[in-house]
């Protein structure tokens, strides 16, 4: 231990909303030791260390790091890229559909390794974590042993000085705990003068370490080494030790757990798996699986993570229809109807499954009526549950709120509302603390004991195991042994459960522990310049660019979304060409003919001509006419008057009525025309009968149509299409970006790795801007090729404006990710806020010269404007660079400034 | 039957925290309804154009100054070289070229030419335009010629009337639309996304083992996110539409809100049926969001339904929103009742059923498949 501490905190408090989460904590933290943070679970740790790390921005108080004061931003970038963070939950800053190696690389190129160094040290890495047979499998694939040395791989790829792991073993087998713990203590023998500090809720592992930092409420309880602690208060471990500094208040009502013993009578089978067996694929999660547990028995599972504990729970629950053999619930064969057996069955999945925006008293509340328990019971049946739970406490808080701990009480308390006879539970204390286990546990046992409630639990917990009545080992989907824990132990004539499960463990996976024990990489060159590796550019395009292709890999993985993004604008392309028209035909009509003289039928001829109109079979009277359009089987109605051809043949003014449905105003506007059109053809034809009366114009009116002589409306929706689906399918893809990176978890990288805002967002942009482009490109295709719109005017001008405007859509879509929390926001943020100016603003159906107002504004606000002038310009217009410049600037600008707003509204710390 | 009402009551609570949800929801019926019906005109209306008079007469002015708001906004005037360039720039649809000597040609019955160009690629208003600013300049011709000669009577008069909207004022129709188009775009998005959240998040599957049917965890989805929908969609009916932009509504409210009934049904339908197709969000996004603008642009909302070739209608008419625009229009403008609308009400509910009973197939099969 050196002198200078390798983290000092002064009056550091933290809180969310109103939580107070770390409470004016003074801490000098020792250099180059093992540091463990221990106590249960929502006492502050993890902020402590997201502190520290500088992932989370600090509210309160001083925090130097590595002799830095991270609380200023420059010298925090300063110290960053000598700090690794590895947060809670197996592998969540990880990239599940990436490689092993893709994920250590990606961490690599964010420190600027170059491409030897990179490959040297992550060969290295994993040939000493025992992943080098692994390292083309994709992350999710991993099991959580094997996803926490991926982590560690990671977090060790730029040689850090100080290594931060938040619960770094929570939820991982024992074998791979083991080996996770040998590999470090290994690496720290190779790098002394590394600090590390970890957050843990396992007692047994913290007395192994160098000092200690007792944490409760928000406040240091007590610092040292294990012996000190355990010294200090005079007791036997570190478990009991922790207990005992621990306030008077909590200690009460802990006592050593009381298991009584099962009094053996024949209950009956509760459950019952019969040659169990589930693929996926080619993958078989669990294979010819076979156990009965009796009624009342507290049965355990027993393994490492993904093993195929819960997807055996799940076959039990009917969740998942076994792909062979039979599991039954009270002698019943598992039906998912049998609405009956489900009464009889509470359910704790692993994954936190409760409402989170609900409050601990709404969750109970539903599920208690969802059960249908009685309405007049329902009030005492919650009050009892968060009674004998602990939730009182929490009653009106929202779940989300909770810490870890009190959630898994919650969701126990939810899965015995109804008082079931069995209950199946899914891993249900990971992540609770000792003492919070122990209740949790005296609770389980209540149930079995006392009303007789079967229990099948998985755990990786070996002192849960020791307290259940029997148990089984499972490992890659197999039973590898079944009995007591008794039994188990002499079995194997081990010393503890521990021991013998490692003991099955390694007889099965033959040499796994030895792989682990290859040399641990030498980093000596690394080490000669410490400071090289600190000084960080402000602007890194290799950063930059690790994003960009990490993200192109991620897209690339996710065939589904790809084939969307290339496919779905063809296919949009087709429909609007071909469906949006504004040329109005075949207007429906019907005659309303009262005077049936040759004259009206010649003036009627004139309709039933025109391709414009389709005749309708006459009306005979107003109320039916009136009807018919009503119902919008007619568009229009003509009136001739009685005595038409009579007052006709003697000169005598008549007049015609026509109605039109108005419903629709722009189809109402242009069929106006083409009746006004067909009654002058009419009324010339007149003239031309009576030359008398002839008086030609006195001038004519020469109409040039410009630009689309033909006047169809394909020339002009092909380019406005186009500008409507660069903008709308980008924009959705990039809205979910960073958002998506909340909800996973992985925006933990860009708080804690040297990478900046900037690079974050523009390497997210360009791969999906590329993409982008080549749906630009398949459009244009389109447009020529099948609708034979030819780009008349310049294609390099064209293509220009589409480079910019695609990544102005794409900019927008990050701007709009960067400020929302749910993907679910992303989506309907991008889509609402893009379909009103793009639809309406931008020149698509409306010119923007006849906009007014708020509604002019908005188009010029709006990219798509400036493109759908490049587009109709360059296609239909036959303009070039020259005439378009301007627009280009206009793209240009909204390019930079999206990705401007962006950058300020993300936020490159965790608040 | 309990069952349902308390999980939609559920979704309620949970959409109260979501404040850009809520955000968004406001926006999508004030806003978004409010602006392109005030500012988007779809009949001819502020047409931009601008007269190059080379000739400066008194005919030429008279022609300038019939161009009347608020058909065009007032003419700008123009030089005859900077014509293309305008044009080019699209900042008028209509340029009006009058030659120099017009006045006088005419008066000696020479028979000049005026020319009016068009930008041909605004395609909404370049038809409707055209014929509206040949009648008025041959209307100024001929009442200039008949101050110089006798006035010729016409046999027959044309006697346009439209009905249910006589002045065929666009605002009515697009406020109506834009109302149609949102309620699309949020029951899908609502209903599918909340689904699809639920999955990522695992709850789910804890309510697939509670005795509960899928049946009542998706129809406690579509009432909830409906009720929503609906309620905000008669308030913006009533407050927006009739009240901020003065729009008469000419048939019954109810009958329409039964209208929204039945079609959020189907919708949100669809928008779960959708949400089981795909295993994530951004999935779900790229899905349902060209499904939702074929489903806005092609139902006869925005352009007139006859003139799509036979094909597109075709395949429409598997839309919901086809027939429920159709009912809309019926409805609100035409004030159609029960007797006319009901085969709209049929086939939408038809629709319903369908997307319902396909989402109920494979709703199970994709909550379980997702292997974790």
């Amino acid at each position: 231990m050196t002198a200078t501490p390798v983290a000092r905190l002064r009056g550091v408090t933290h809180r969310y909303k109103n939580v107070l989460a770390v409470d004016a904590i003074d801490l000098e933290v020792p250099a180059g030791a093992m540091v463990g943070f221990i106590g249960p679970d929502g006492v502050g740790k993890s902020s402590v260390l997201a502190l520290i790390s500088g992932a989370r921005r600090i509210q309160q108080g001083h925090i130097e790091v590595l002799g830095v004061d991270i609380s200023r931003v420059r010298l925090r970038e300063s110290v960053c890229p000598r700090i690794a963070y590895m947060p809670q939950g197996l592998g969540r800053n990880l990239y599940p559909t990436l490689s092993v190696f893709e994920n250590v690389d990606f961490f690599g190129r964010l420190f600027g390794h170059a491409a030897a160094e990179r490959r040297r040290r992550i060969t290295e890495l994993l040939a000493a974590t025992g992943l080098a047979p692994f390292a083309d499998r994709a992350a999710m694939k991993l099991s959580g042993g094997m996803k926490q040395k991926l982590g560690l791989c990671c977090a060790l790829v730029h040689d850090p000085d100080l290594l931060i792991l938040d619960e770094p073993t929570t939820g991982v087998d024992p074998l791979s705990r083991r080996q996770f713990w040998e590999l470090l203590r290994r690496i720290r023998a190779d790098r002394p003068q590394m600090s590390v500090l970890i957050a843990t809720a396992y007692m047994e592992e913290a007395a192994d370490f160098d000092w200690l930092v007792a944490m409760d409420e928000g406040r240091v309880l007590a610092t040292g080494s294990p012996e000190e602690l355990r010294s200090r208060t005079g007791t036997g471990n570190l478990e009991a030790a922790f207990v005992a500094l621990l306030p008077e208040h909590k200690r009460h009502g802990h006592a050593g757990l009381q298991i009584s013993p099962r009094a053996r009578r024949d209950h009956g089978v509760a459950i019952e798996a019969r040659g169990l067996t589930r693929r996926f694929g080619d993958f078989t999660a669990v294979d010819n699986v076979s156990f009965r547990i009796e009624r009342g028995e507290i049965f355990g599972f027993l393994g490492s993570n993904g093993c195929g504990k819960t997807t055996t729970m799940k076959m039990l629950t009917g969740l998942l229809p076994a792909t062979q053999g039979q599991a039954l619930l009270f002698g019943r064969t598992v039906d998912t109807r049998d609405m009956g057996t489900r009464r009889r069955v509470g359910y704790m999945s692993q994954a936190f499954s409760l409402y989170t925006e609900l409050t601990v008293r709404q969750n109970l509340d539903l599920h208690a009526r969802l059960f249908h328990l009685p309405a007049g019971a329902i009030g005492t049946r919650v009050s009892e549950m968060a009674d004998r739970f602990g939730l009182v406490d929490y009653i009106d808080q929202r779940a989300e709120s909770l810490p870890l701990g009190i959630r898994q009480r919650l969701s126990l308390a939810v899965a015995v509302i109804h008082g079931p006879e069995m209950l199946i539970l899914d891993e249900p204390t990971s992540g609770v603390d000792p003492v919070a286990r122990d209740t949790f546990w005296q609770l389980l046992i209540d149930l079995a004991r006392n009303d007789g409630v079967t229990i099948f639990i998985s755990t990786h917990f070996m002192n849960e195991a020791e307290r259940c009545d029997r148990i089984s080992l499972m490992h890659a989907g197999r039973v590898l042994a079944q009995g007591s824990p008794a039994e188990l132990v002499r079995a194997r004539s081990a010393g503890s459960l521990e021991a013998a499960f490692i003991g099955y463990l390694e007889e099965v996976t033959g040499d796994a522990a030895a792989k682990v024990s290859a040399p641990v990489p030498r980093t000596e060159d690394a080490r000669a310049f410490p400071e090289s590796a600190a000084r960080q550019p402000v602007f890194s395009p290799s950063r930059l660019w690790a994003y960009a292709r990490r993200e192109a890999m991620e897209i690339r993985r996710d065939p589904v979304r790809l084939a969307f993004a290339l496919l779905g604008p063809l296919i949009l392309m087709m429909a609007f060409g071909y469906g949006i028209s504004f040329d109005v035909e075949d207007l429906s009509y019907a005659v309303l003919d009262r005077d049936r003289s040759p004259q009206s039928r010649a003036y009627l001829e004139n309709f039933a001509g025109s391709r414009y109109f389709s005749e309708r079979a006459p009306v005979s009277n107003h109320a039916e006419l009136e009807q018919r359009l009503r119902s919008g089987e007619l568009k229009l109605a003509i009136e001739i008057p009685p005595q038409f051809g009579r007052h006709l043949k003697r000169g005598r003014p008549t007049e015609v009525g026509v109605w039109i449905d108005g419903a629709s105003p722009m189809r109402a506007d242009t069929s106006r025309g083409y009746i006004e059109g067909v009654h002058l053809q009419y009324l010339d034809k007149l003239r031309r009968l009576d030359p008398k009366a002839h008086s030609p114009p006195v001038a004519d009116i020469e109409v040039r149509y410009r630009y689309n002589q033909a006047f169809k409306s394909v020339y002009a929706m092909v380019p406005g299409v186009t500008m409507l689906l660069l903008i709308f399918i980008p924009a959705m893809m990039t809205a979910v970006g960073v958002a998506r990176e909340k909800e996973m978890g992985s925006i933990t990288n860009l708080y804690a790795t040297p990478v900046t805002g900037t690079e974050f967002l523009l390497g997210k942009q360009l791969p999906y801007a590329g993409i982008a482009f080549l749906n630009f490109i398949s459009l244009i295709l389109l447009a020529v090729l099948v609708f034979e719109v030819p780009v008349k005017g310049s294609l390099a001008a064209l293509s220009i404006g589409a480079a910019l405007y695609v990544f102005a859509s794409t900019g927008f879509g990050l701007l709009v990710s960067s400020f929302v929390q749910t993907q679910v926001a992303g989506i309907f943020a991008a889509g609402i806020l893009t379909m009103l100016p793009v639809v309406q603003f931008s020149g698509l159906l409306i010119p923007v010269s006849s906009l007014s107002g708020g509604a002019r504004a908005m188009g010029y606000l709006f990219p798509s404007t400036y493109f759908q002038k490049v587009s109709l310009g360059a296609f239909t217009k036959a303009l070039g660079i020259q005439d378009l410049m301007h627009n280009f600037l206009a793209l240009a600008l909204f390019v930079f400034m999206y990705l401007l707003l962006g950058r300020m509204l993300l936020r490159t710390q965790e608040r | 039957m309990s069952n349902i009402f308390r999980l939609g009551l559920k979704e309620l609570v949970s959409l109260r925290y979501d404040f850009v949800l809520v955000f968004l929801i406001v926006y999508s019926f004030t806003y978004a309804v409010y602006a392109p019906s005030r500012g988007a005109r779809m009949e001819l209306a502020n047409a931009s154009v601008a007269v190059v008079d080379e000739d400066e007469s008194p005919l030429s002015r008279r022609i300038h100054d019939a161009l009347l708001e608020p058909y065009f906004f007032p003419p700008a005037s123009l030089r005859v070289q900077d014509v293309d360039a305008a044009m080019d720039a699209a900042r008028y649809t209509f340029v009006i070229d009058i030659p120099p000597g017009f006045e006088a040609d005419v008066l000696r019955e020479r028979r000049p030419a005026v020319q009016v160009n068009v930008d041909a690629t605004a395609m909404s208003q370049a038809g409707s335009g055209t014929a509206y600013i040949s009648n008025v300049i041959a209307r100024e011709l001929d009442a200039f010629a008949r101050r110089a000669g006798p006035a010729a009577a016409t046999p027959v008069n044309l006697v346009m009337r439209a009905r249910f909207n006589p002045n065929l004022e666009s605002s009515w129709f697009m406020a109506v639309m834009q109302l149609v188009n949102n309620v699309t775009l949020l029951a899908i998005f609502l209903a599918g996304a909340a689904l699809i959240r639920e999955r990522e998040h695992g709850t789910i599957e804890h309510l697939l083992v509670m005795p509960l049917r899928p049946a009542e965890i998706m129809l406690a989805k579509i009432w909830a996110n409906g009720l929503v929908i609906v309620v905000a969609a008669v308030l913006c009916l009533r407050l927006v539409i009739e009240g901020w932009l003065d729009v008469p509504i000419a048939g019954s409210v109810p009958l329409f809100a039964a209208g929204i009934v039945v079609y959020l049904f189907a919708v949100t339908s669809l928008g779960i049926f959708l949400a089981t197709l795909v295993r994530s969000m951004p999935q779900f996004a790229l899905l349902a969001f060209p499904v939702f603008i074929v489903m806005n642009l092609l139902s006869g909302g925005t352009t007139p339904f006859e003139s799509m070739p036979p094909a597109v209608r075709a395949v429409m008419r598997f839309s919901p929103s086809t027939h429920f625009v159709s009912l809309s229009q019926a409805i609100l403008y035409r004030g159609a009742d029960l007797s006319i609308v009901w085969p709209q009400f049929a086939v939408t509910a038809g629709l319903g059923a369908l997307f319902f009973t396909g989402s109920l197939l494979r709703f199970r099969r994709t909550v379980t498949s997702a292997q974790s």
